[in-house]
């Protein structure tokens, strides 16, 4: 008889991969950019495209030349940082400038620490909050979705229902409620805003998606979400009812994108139910706390940055021992 | 749906190969091998002689402690010599070695097809035929009937839990012996809450086995205090303490055996083999095994007298296939890789798996994602991503203070792992470690403190 292989049990295998995980957050996300490219036409094509494009070769050259060790693109989770960031810049951001985002992104924010697995921020928010303070003003231009707009770089540009409801809350302008849009518009998109965040209900169908193939748990974004509808119920600004403010606040911005896409960030976020609560509540609260007072109009990068950064305690949360008794 | 509560995976079960196949007796080897060592605990020590003519059923080698089980002439034939063998994994233990001249047995021993229902013997003397028989839990952990029966002062039985799980892909043989055996089965639980002096017992079965369900709960039904409890489909809840949780919700405590809940726990074929004792005074000599596999071209449940060569059966079942890459004692879960298949069927083979060539290699491991499966998959609640990074990183303190001792090696954190990170590997050794330092620790504990008495 020819050789038998011996090695240690189980000798089955569930079948997944990194690599499919990947792919279906890619997948997760097709709906959304769908969206994207009717609203912004040949912007969002193009932005997206530069954005994969670079960050598969700064992390295949830097495999290769830097850290001399083989490339592992192949594992499909470049070409999602690369989509993430191009979700969250502005779709007529110049070439050069999306570039730059996707050198740091994947060159801060995930060789430098030995490449995927290693980081302890999201890559592509931590490419976003540096173009976001080196070029204020091209990250802040946020062109109106028009359909397809054949020249991008000089689309009309107009503010986003968050600066309009910033003015509100922080500067009292109660004036301004009648320019805020209706909430169904802002739930199925065609506001200004990120690449990416067009179409909350798209996003929404998305993550639903991730929950139900286990790519993802419920944990993080349902946490954020709730914490983010409360926060908002609570503060309610004079002159609104709470139900626009809390549909508002949870179907524009970063707030979808967020909580399903960005915060799920495997690498980044906690691995224990509770702890992924407390890092969902926690984001929630700072992102909030941005909206309503800070210098920004959107704080869900920042939020996540910050959280991101407590993952490790979060992570000593032990999940609960089987046969453990209740202190 | 009734399941153990903390984590699980769902494994493909590919059990329609050799389900539903009747249990097909095969014949008697020309020479037999009876290892020593078919159970946990002590080895047995040889009772015969070479060159002596031996019956079936006639005592071979008697239990070398509290802890170790009786082995039973399973042929009649002489003993040619007493040595050691080499066991399907290469390594050595000791064995008696017999050739088989044809079939007699005691004439104690009953061999008619009467069901027997009557038992009005004392647990006491139930216990001893157990222990006579030789009888260990067949489930794969082999530890000795009749320990279990025997609760430690100061703990009380309240509840037996028969497993009838199957748990493991592929492995069929405890469906087809409820199908077969059901009553007999009953019987023998009968005969254990006896011995044990407990009116309660409920029997695990999990629904991918609706005709056992269906079976066990039309004889349960006769039965005052005995309950069938159709179970969920998880892996791996045939484990003791996943079964107790799942059956009557009591969770055993880090450390601790089933008995500091009330429950004693066996499986299906090993109440059978409790029947077979003491009903019909035989003792276990056989066993049914499930040989299959993709590519087998007769998949099927097998009556295997111990000593025969496994190679036997496996030529009964069709030979082995053209593209296996590994033969699994066991199921593909828990089960061990073979490096032959010479060694003898005894008391801890449950099956045979051939795995194809193309499923019997790992995967490359990748980083970890830190996307957390493992610890959602661990069914006692431990986080298996930092315990192997524990283990590679030679931190023992760390790992014994995350609880790496309630591990039980069901290989969920390696099944699920999307890195196919070689997670268990890691843990495995750790827990070889962390359990050799606590021993010494409480050697060298028990020697200051008998130091300190003088």
């Amino acid at each position: 008889m020819k050789n038998l292989i011996v090695s240690p049990a189980p000798h089955a295998h569930s079948g997944d991969s990194v690599r499919k995980n990947m792919l279906l957050v890619i997948g997760a996300l097709l709906p959304a950019y769908a969206v994207s490219v009717a609203a912004f036409g040949w912007g969002a094509l193009i932005t997206a495209a530069i954005s994969v494009a670079a960050c598969v070769l700064f992390e295949w050259l830097i495999a290769k030349f830097l850290l001399k060790e083989q490339p592992t693109i192949g594992d499909c989770s470049a070409i999602l940082t690369g989509l993430l960031l191009a979700f969250n810049l502005p779709c007529n951001l110049p070439w050069w400038i999306v570039i730059i985002g996707a050198l740091v992104a994947i060159g801060v924010g995930k060789m430098t620490f030995g490449g995927l697995g290693q980081n302890p921020f999201n890559p592509a928010l931590v490419g976003r909050v540096f173009l976001l303070i080196s070029f204020p003003v091209q990250m802040t231009t946020w062109p109106r979705p028009l359909g397809f707009a054949t020249s991008y770089v000089d689309a009309a540009t107009g503010a986003t229902p968050l600066a309009t409801l910033k003015q509100i809350v922080k500067g009292g302008d109660t004036g301004l409620i009648d320019q805020l849009p209706d909430l169904w518009s802002t739930f199925v998109g065609y506001m200004g805003g990120s690449l990416g965040e067009v179409c909350a209900l798209a996003l929404l169908a998305g993550g639903l998606f991730l929950i139900c193939t286990k790519v993802i748990t419920w944990h993080i974004p349902v946490s954020i979400l709730a914490t983010m509808a409360l926060f908002a119920w609570i503060a309610c600004p004079e002159g609104m009812c709470p139900g626009q403010y809390i549909g508002l606040t949870l179907c524009t911005g970063g707030a979808m994108l967020g909580a399903f896409f960005m915060a799920t960030d495997y690498v980044t976020s906690p691995m224990v139910g509770w702890g992924k609560i407390i890092f969902g509540v926690g984001i929630g609260v700072i992102v909030m706390v941005i909206r309503t007072w800070g210098a920004y109009p959107e704080g869900m990068s920042f939020a996540i940055l910050i959280m991101n950064a407590c993952v490790p305690l979060l992570n000593r949360i032990r999940p609960k021992r089987f046969g453990e008794k209740k202190q | 749906m009734t399941t153990f509560k903390i984590g699980g995976v769902h494994p493909h079960d590919n059990k329609s190969y050799s389900a539903h196949q009747p249990i097909t007796e095969c014949p008697l080897p020309a020479k037999a091998i009876i290892p020593l060592i078919q159970h946990i605990g002590a080895p047995a020590q040889a009772v015969v002689e070479k060159g002596q003519q031996v019956k079936v059923g006639e005592l071979l080698a008697k239990a070398g402690g509290f802890v170790s089980a009786n082995i039973v002439s399973p042929v009649s034939g002489t003993v040619t010599k007493i040595d050691s063998t080499i066991d399907a994994w290469g390594m050595k233990m000791p064995a008696i070695f017999m050739d088989v001249e044809g079939d007699e047995w005691l004439e104690t021993i009953d061999r008619t097809p009467d069901i027997v229902t009557e038992c009005n013997l004392e647990p006491k003397e139930i216990v001893d035929r157990i222990a006579a028989a030789g009888i260990v839990g067949l489930g794969g952990a082999c530890f000795p009937t009749q320990v279990k029966l025997l609760p430690p002062p100061g703990k009380k039985a309240e509840v037996l839990v028969v497993n009838g799980v199957e748990c493991e892909p592929y492995l069929t043989c405890d469906h087809q012996l409820m199908l077969e055996h059901g009553e007999e089965i009953m019987i023998g639980i009968k005969i254990l809450m006896r011995a044990l002096g407990i009116n309660r017992a409920v029997i695990g079965i999990e629904r991918n086995k609706p005709d056992a369900i269906a079976r066990m709960q039309e004889l349960a039904a006769q039965v005052p205090g005995v309950e069938v409890k159709a179970l969920k489909l998880k892996y791996p809840q045939g484990g003791e303490k996943q079964l107790i949780d799942a059956c009557i919700g009591r969770q055993v405590p880090s450390g601790a055996l089933p008995i500091e809940v009330g429950a004693v726990v066996d499986n299906v074929a090993t109440i059978f083999a409790v029947y077979e004792a003491v009903q019909k005074n035989k003792p276990l000599i056989s066993r049914v095994m499930t040989v299959t596999g993709k590519s087998l071209s007769k998949p099927g449940n097998y009556l295997v007298r111990f000593g025969t060569p496994l190679s036997d059966v496996v030529a009964l079942a069709g030979g082995v296939p053209e593209d296996t890459g590994k033969i699994i004692g066991g199921g593909p879960m828990m089960g061990r890789a073979m490096n032959n298949i010479d060694m003898p069927a005894n008391k801890r083979t449950s099956g045979l798996l051939f795995l194809p060539e193309k499923e019997s290699r790992r995967q490359q491991p990748e980083n970890c994602i830190r996307c957390g499966k493992c610890v959602s998959a661990c069914p006692m609640g431990l986080e298996p991503y930092l315990l192997s990074k524990q283990a590679e990183l030679a931190m023992w303190d760390e790992m014994e203070k995350h609880d790496v001792m309630d591990c039980i090696d069901c290989g969920c954190c390696l099944f699920t792992c999307p890195s196919h990170r070689p997670l268990l590997d890691y843990i495995r050794m750790g827990k070889g470690k962390v359990g050799g330092i606590i021993r010494a620790r409480q050697a060298a504990a028990k020697a200051a403190a008998e130091a300190a008495k003088k």
